[in-house]
């Protein structure tokens, strides 16, 4: 009953194209970005913008880079932590090298060295695919990692070979550094994460998005068709990439505050993945679904046990905790293998039919 | 010219004026090596019979090793826990196949390949759970395998080689003979052969796919118990194997995701080479190249190789 379109014409191509075409739709999307805007921040509780949703913000952010690349273009990789982390690196050089320039502006231009460096990866997806790119880019994530620690110019020759995020001020605000205030840091999180989830939706609405949707589905009859596929596949490598090197970016300095290269390791890689596959493959509501499921799912675990009185160890809650998120997993493949994006649309349709059945 | 010498004589000439120091890093990478292509076989094994590709391969190898310690470590004979433990995972093979692997039958490939990573995070959790997780001393001596080093003295040096070692090249070298025995001469074995040509096939002709899918998982099983106790007797049982079980991944790329002798073959290659390259190579560019060798090595390889050595060939309908 409330949620029913009728009355609403598509009087225009423009109308009928939106992503949003339903006023219900249009208006749940507004409700939640002024509660993200403005209800999280005014609730002031530091937990919830600092340990929650400044991660999920950042994890989903990540998870719709990989997404533009195995859910939109089918190409399978596993080397997001390693794109992640060039992100964070260079960022990092870039802001002691020149600490006079705005921050933000530094952690989106160290997303175009990390999309350099997908680049570069991504060229022998022309030859191999499948699971063979997929232990290809593994390639990646470990050669990077390897420079992470072996190349110490990366980290300005520290003897803990970490990096530590140094204070920076925007607009007279200091939003990096161990002083930054969590509202501050979880609002310019939010900001740009709003942002770029808008460009990517255009991204994958309009021409470039079709492309990569024909090599998905096939890349020979995609070829046929006259897409070229190496700029195809190469321009999907980048633009993933440079998502990823974003969300690093941020990782590092608007929530871990400084990092070791063991942050960008393998585990990171196959963390976003989950994302993605629980979430939707081709979904950009199911990046945000599936990082919410796998980041948050953890943190919740660990406080019901207590909240009923179990009294159970911290290492058996880890490790029923792995339990439970495995099991899940599996739940949710058998449960609909197209994801939690897919349910929300089943979830819409019902709903625009209720009481009825169809 | 001092670089390019150092790069493209320097180890050469290492190689020859210290020949006993090059046929212990062979024999090192060879041991290394035989450890990469059995957990590569288990592998193959369920990806030619279910066309899943099982990332929880190498879970299942501490999983094994774990329960056969913790087992023993209960109370209960070597041999006894070694017969409990092979039940365990003839338990999880069949387990496997009823909760994760028969409802999600005709799903695509990234779908399957997911739930592995599924079960390997309950794996993670459940043998931690049940046995903790501290690292633990495998069994050797209960199950009488040999210790101590044999030395030659030969080639102008000493070479030692670990009793251990030599017993473990000896047992996974009978382990795939008789995997090859049971493919190729026993019904069953001529049935999985089958499920792996075309799955329709084999069903029209009356083979059960269910209990196929239960004997492969059950025999990768058994492959990883076997890969278990042979890791575990080098280092200690622990979770950190994760890392190992990642590199038999370009060893499937360089054998071929489908090829048993390819799983062998590709094994040892990167077993020497890795070895080869960081004792000699490493050291230019600063050492822990392991890391990487491998992996950038079945990288190039694939450019020229798309379906491995002995994979067979990809061909592509539209």
């Amino acid at each position: 009953m409330l949620y029913r379109e009728a009355g609403q014409f598509k009087i225009s191509y423009a109308t009928d194209q939106a992503i949003f075409p339903i006023l219900q739709d249009r208006i749940g999307i507004i409700i939640i970005l002024v509660i993200a805007f403005v209800g999280i921040p005014l609730i002031g509780n530091d937990f919830l913008t600092n340990a929650v949703m400044t991660p999920f913000l950042i994890f989903s952010l990540a998870a719709i880079g990989l997404n533009l690349l195995t859910g939109y273009t089918g190409l399978l990789s596993l080397g997001t932590g390693a794109f992640m982390g060039v992100g964070a690196y260079a960022c990092y050089k870039l802001t002691t090298i020149f600490p006079n320039v705005n921050i933000i502006i530094w952690v989106i231009a160290s997303g175009f060295f990390s999309a350099a460096v997908g680049v570069a990866f991504g060229l022998p997806s022309l030859r191999i695919k499948g699971f063979y790119l997929a232990i290809a880019t593994l390639a990646a994530q470990f050669f990077l990692e390897w420079c992470f620690i072996r190349i110490p110019w990366l980290y300005n020759y520290n003897v803990s070979a970490a990096i530590e995020v140094p204070q920076r001020e925007l607009f007279g605000i200091i939003v990096t550094g161990p002083r930054a205030s969590a509202e501050t840091r979880y609002l310019i999180v939010l900001t740009i994460v709003v942002i770029m989830t808008w460009m990517a939706s255009n991204i994958v609405h309009g021409r470039i998005g079709r492309m990569w949707m024909a090599v998905r589905d096939m890349d020979i009859a995609a070829e046929l068709m006259g897409i070229r596929l190496l700029p195809t596949k190469l321009l999907a490598f980048a633009v993933s990439s440079f998502y990823c090197g974003v969300a690093g970016a941020l990782l590092v300095f608007l929530w871990y505050g400084g990092a070791e290269s063991t942050v960008f390791s393998i585990n990171e890689s196959f963390t976003v993945l989950f994302m993605i596959i629980i979430g939707g493959l081709g979904s950009l509501l199911g990046s945000f679904l599936g990082a919410a499921l796998i980041y948050i799912l953890p943190i919740i675990l660990r406080f019901v046990p207590p909240q009923l009185g179990l009294p159970l160890h911290a290492a058996t809650v880890e490790h029923l905790t792995f339990m439970i998120t495995g099991a899940l997993i599996v739940f949710f493949l058998i449960a609909e293998p197209a994801g939690l994006g897919r349910l929300w649309q089943i979830g819409k349709q019902k709903l625009r039919v209720w009481p009825f059945p169809y | 010219m001092d670089i390019l010498y150092k790069i493209f004589l320097d180890p050469f000439v290492q190689m020859v004026t210290a020949p006993d120091l090059l046929v212990q890093t062979l024999w090192e990478g060879m041991v290394g090596g035989v450890l990469y292509a059995l957990i590569a076989l288990g592998f193959v094994l369920i990806f030619k019979a279910s066309g899943v590709f099982n990332f929880a391969q190498g879970i299942m190898v501490v999983f094994a090793a774990l329960t056969l310690v913790g087992l023993y470590n209960a109370g209960i004979s070597a041999f006894l826990a070694l017969g409990l433990t092979v039940a365990v995972m003839f338990a999880l093979a069949f387990a496997v196949e009823r909760v994760v692997l028969r409802p999600l039958i005709n799903q695509s490939d990234i779908i399957l390949f997911m739930a592995t990573f599924g079960l390997t995070y309950f794996l993670i959790g459940f043998g931690q759970f049940v046995f903790g997780g501290d690292p633990k001393v495998m069994i050797t001596e209960q199950l009488y395998l040999p210790k101590g080093t044999v030395t030659y003295k030969a080639l102008g040096g000493i070479i030692s080689l670990q009793k251990l070692d030599i017993a473990a090249a000896i047992i996974a070298s009978a382990m795939v003979a008789g995997l090859a025995v049971f493919f190729s001469k026993t019904r069953i074995g001529r049935a999985l052969r089958a499920v792996a040509d075309s799955h329709e096939a084999a069903l029209s002709v009356g083979i059960s796919l269910e209990q196929i899918w239960v004997i492969v998982w059950f025999a990768a099983g058994l492959v990883a118990l076997v890969t278990g106790i042979m890791w575990g007797a080098r280092s200690d049982v622990s979770f950190a194997l994760d890392v190992i079980a990642l590199k038999a991944l370009p060893v499937l790329i360089l054998g071929g995701l489908t090829s048993i002798p390819g799983a062998i073959v590709g094994g040892l290659i990167i077993g020497v080479g890795e070895k080869l390259w960081e004792f000699y190579w490493g050291p230019l560019i600063g050492g822990g190249t392991d890391s990487w060798f491998a992996f950038v090595l079945a990288l190039v390889f694939l450019l020229f190789r798309p379906q491995g050595l002995f994979g067979e060939r990809i061909i592509e309908r539209v």
